[in-house]
């Protein structure tokens, strides 16, 4: 019988990554992930989980470590935040340069300065061109299933690329509910010990990694990242089946539609406050308006199929972005737009919530009330806004 | 036990037609590395010479297993690559970081510093080339008084950092400094380094002709002079213990000293120098020898 266990998200991450069976985990702590990095060092000290932990004097030298053992043939984990994610960009674009199944989980966390340790998606979504198979999560639950599904997905040959994991800072993080654990023995059948493929430090095999490529060649390796980015699709929809299977869950794949087949606005956003977007089409759709979510499961490889087929033929798309690229507008809006720019759908875009300010469904239930208010008078242009600014000089 | 030239492997790990320059420092000492470890080595390399005396992809000019890696971040890989090794069981593979002195002075000193104080079981070379060669000589913490650069055009102000001490205080058990103009104690060094489980640190003199301005010909002639005029002392520090190697063995007398205007006046980096900047590299030598005698006794 499976156990039913209160935890935090970064516990749930910690329990899921010991049932993977890491052999590396190179750490460095920073608020709010540190939870998840000290349960681990806890495994590894009572001998519950027979991996080395290497106690990095950096973010920087976490993910070179991490680079070094995974180019060695080992299965490795490391955790971040922020500050700590954007200290290690450098070495993060290495690793899937050199087409390395890191999995690594990014508590997400507003950018300094000034000082924040509360969510924001600006850091995960930083690290959207570098390579990396970029997921966020809506519940702890969910940040379990992920973190086990995340290794078969890197490590499948098909794809051979990291995987980070997003989870809002404290609201899932720092906050317990109940998760459905797994036996050992059921995630050591749907995830078997990494498969060596031929590219490894081997001194029977010797091999040069990474060596001066020149413009006859580098090309070629950044087209191959993006065709494994395509294949990826495909296999995290497929590693999302088999995961069915030994647990009973699963979420939909690249994204999770949540009522929306019949309606009029859909709201697009990705991280826990789906949740309270969810409970904002619940009561709205009580009045009559037709509102669905379409929540981002993963934003790289992009789920460009997915939000054309959700998005078209709405009377308007509200995409809600944690995050702001400056001078330009929400990250999620820009992708959005540039898949539907050629489709004649209304997209609005709302800055909200940054730096942890809370936004609850009755703010949702404000955005799309003002969304229904312009369409009835006609007008229809995409635009962005921010929700929620206060008065400023 | 003595290392001979007639005992040394006659297999080469670096091969010829590699990408280096006339009388490189650096591709001499990846060779010497080889002969003296063999085949059962992973390396490291940071960004630095090293990174082009390979050749461009698809070919390689090295025998080894092999990993380029960002500039900061050589020591921390090797570490993940040591660690790996270890929980995989293959525990008779050398993990070598060969990183230039910009690699391990500078950009690549957290990481370096972070994994000899957490012991971990690695060998780092520095090749100490005394500045950035591989973007065109620029000054880097290594560069000594008094030398041009093409960012000390008059000469760099500040003497050298002096990282095998630095390395020392982390109490690693095996500490050496080397010089290219000295083959074969540096395979000594390498041999006697890896008998150690843990961090283990050899700092490399590379004579660079093309930075330090003398002919290719001349790069054992250079690395010689480095030492014989007490401005490159060869040592080790063995668990703590530290003792002068070779000829610098008899140095601590400063008569015995070559001037050291004889290593100044063959390279043309100092060319530009003045009476009185030789007269401060004199004193800087003589305290190097006063705190190595400090250390002695």
């Amino acid at each position: 019988m499976e156990r039913v266990a209160v935890l935090s998200g970064n516990h749930a991450v910690a329990y899921a990554v010991k049932l993977c069976r890491p052999h590396v985990i190179a750490a460095y702590p920073i608020t709010p992930q540190t939870q998840i990095v000290e349960k681990l060092a806890e495994f590894v000290e009572r001998g519950e989980l027979k991996a080395k932990y290497i106690r990095v004097e950096s973010e920087h030298s976490a993910m070179a470590a991490l680079i070094g053992a995974s180019a060695t043939g080992a299965r490795v984990f490391t955790a971040t935040s922020s500050q700590g994610l954007l200290y290690m960009h450098e070495a993060i674009w290495s690793a899937a340069g050199a087409r390395l199944p890191i999995v690594m989980a990014v508590v997400t966390r507003a950018i300094f300065p000034p000082w924040s340790i509360w969510t924001d998606h600006s850091d995960l979504l930083a690290q959207r061109d570098t390579g990396w198979i970029i997921a966020m999560a809506e519940s702890n639950q969910e940040v379990f299933d992920m973190t086990i599904q995340a290794y078969r997905i890197a490590e499948d040959e098909r794809v051979l690329l990291p995987v980070m994991i997003g989870l809002d800072a404290f609201s899932l993080s720092h906050t317990a509910a109940p998760v459905s654990l797994l036996d050992q023995d059921k995630v050591d059948k749907f995830l078997p010990p990494r498969r060596a493929f031929s590219f490894l430090l081997d001194v029977e095999n010797p091999i040069t990694m990474g060596n001066v490529a020149f413009p006859d060649h580098y090309m070629e390796f950044r087209y191959l990242i993006q065709r494994a980015m395509e294949r990826a699709k495909q296999v995290i929809r497929e590693v999302e089946e088999e995961f069915y299977e030994i647990s009973s869950r699963k979420y939909g794949g690249l994204v999770e539609e949540y009522r929306c087949n019949d309606a009029d606005i859909i709201l697009i956003l990705m991280g826990a406050w789906s949740g309270d977007a969810k409970v904002c089409a619940d009561k709205l759709r009580e009045e009559g308006l037709r509102v669905g979510v379409l929540r981002i499961r993963f934003i790289r490889p992009l789920p460009i199929e997915e939000i054309k087929r959700v998005s078209l033929g709405r009377k308007a798309v509200i995409v809600v972005d944690r995050d702001i690229s400056f001078g330009g507008a929400g990250i999620l809006f820009t992708e959005v737009s540039s898949i539907l720019q050629q489709n004649n759908v209304t997209v609005r875009g709302f800055i909200a919530g940054l730096g942890g300010r809370d936004v609850t469904a009755k703010d949702f239930t404000q955005m799309v009330r003002q969304v229904y208010a312009d369409l009835e008078v006609g007008e229809k242009r995409s635009r962005v806004e921010w929700y929620g600014v206060k008065e400023v000089i | 036990m003595t290392v001979t030239i007639k005992s040394l492997p006659k297999e080469e790990y670096l091969l010829p037609g590699n990408a280096s320059c006339p009388g490189c420092p650096a591709s001499l000492g990846l060779r010497l590395l080889g002969k003296a470890l063999g085949k059962n080595m992973i390396l490291v390399v940071p960004a630095s010479c090293t990174s082009i005396i390979q050749g461009p992809y698809p070919k390689t000019s090295i025998k080894l297993p092999l990993i380029n890696v960002v500039f900061a971040s050589s020591a921390a890989t090797a570490s993940g690559i040591a660690t790996a090794l270890e929980i995989l069981g293959k525990k008779e593979v050398h993990v070598v970081c060969w990183s230039g002195d910009g690699g391990t002075v500078d950009i690549g000193l957290q990481a370096l510093s972070g994994a000899a104080e957490r012991g971990d079981n690695i060998l780092y070379i520095c090749y100490d080339n005394e500045a950035y060669m591989n973007t065109g000589i620029q000054r880097s913490g290594s560069t000594p008084y008094g030398a041009w650069t093409t960012t000390t055009v008059l000469g760099k102000r500040r003497h050298k950092k002096n990282l095998p001490m630095m390395m020392v205080v982390h109490d690693v058990p095996y500490v050496a400094t080397a010089s290219i103009g000295y083959p074969l104690d540096f395979i000594e060094k390498i041999r006697k380094a890896t008998r150690y489980k843990g961090f283990k640190y050899i700092h490399l003199l590379a004579p660079c002709p093309v930075g330090w301005r003398f002919p290719p010909s001349k790069t054992i002639e250079v690395g010689r002079l480095a030492v014989l005029t007490g401005m490159w002392p060869l040592y080790e520090v063995e668990r703590g213990e530290f003792k002068l190697t070779g000829v610098s063995r008899s140095l601590l007398n400063k008569s015995k000293r070559t001037p050291i205007v004889e290593y100044i006046k063959i390279q043309g980096r100092f060319s530009h120098i003045s009476e009185e900047e030789i007269r401060i590299l004199e004193e800087y030598v003589d305290k190097l020898w006063n705190d190595i005698r400090k250390i002695i006794s």
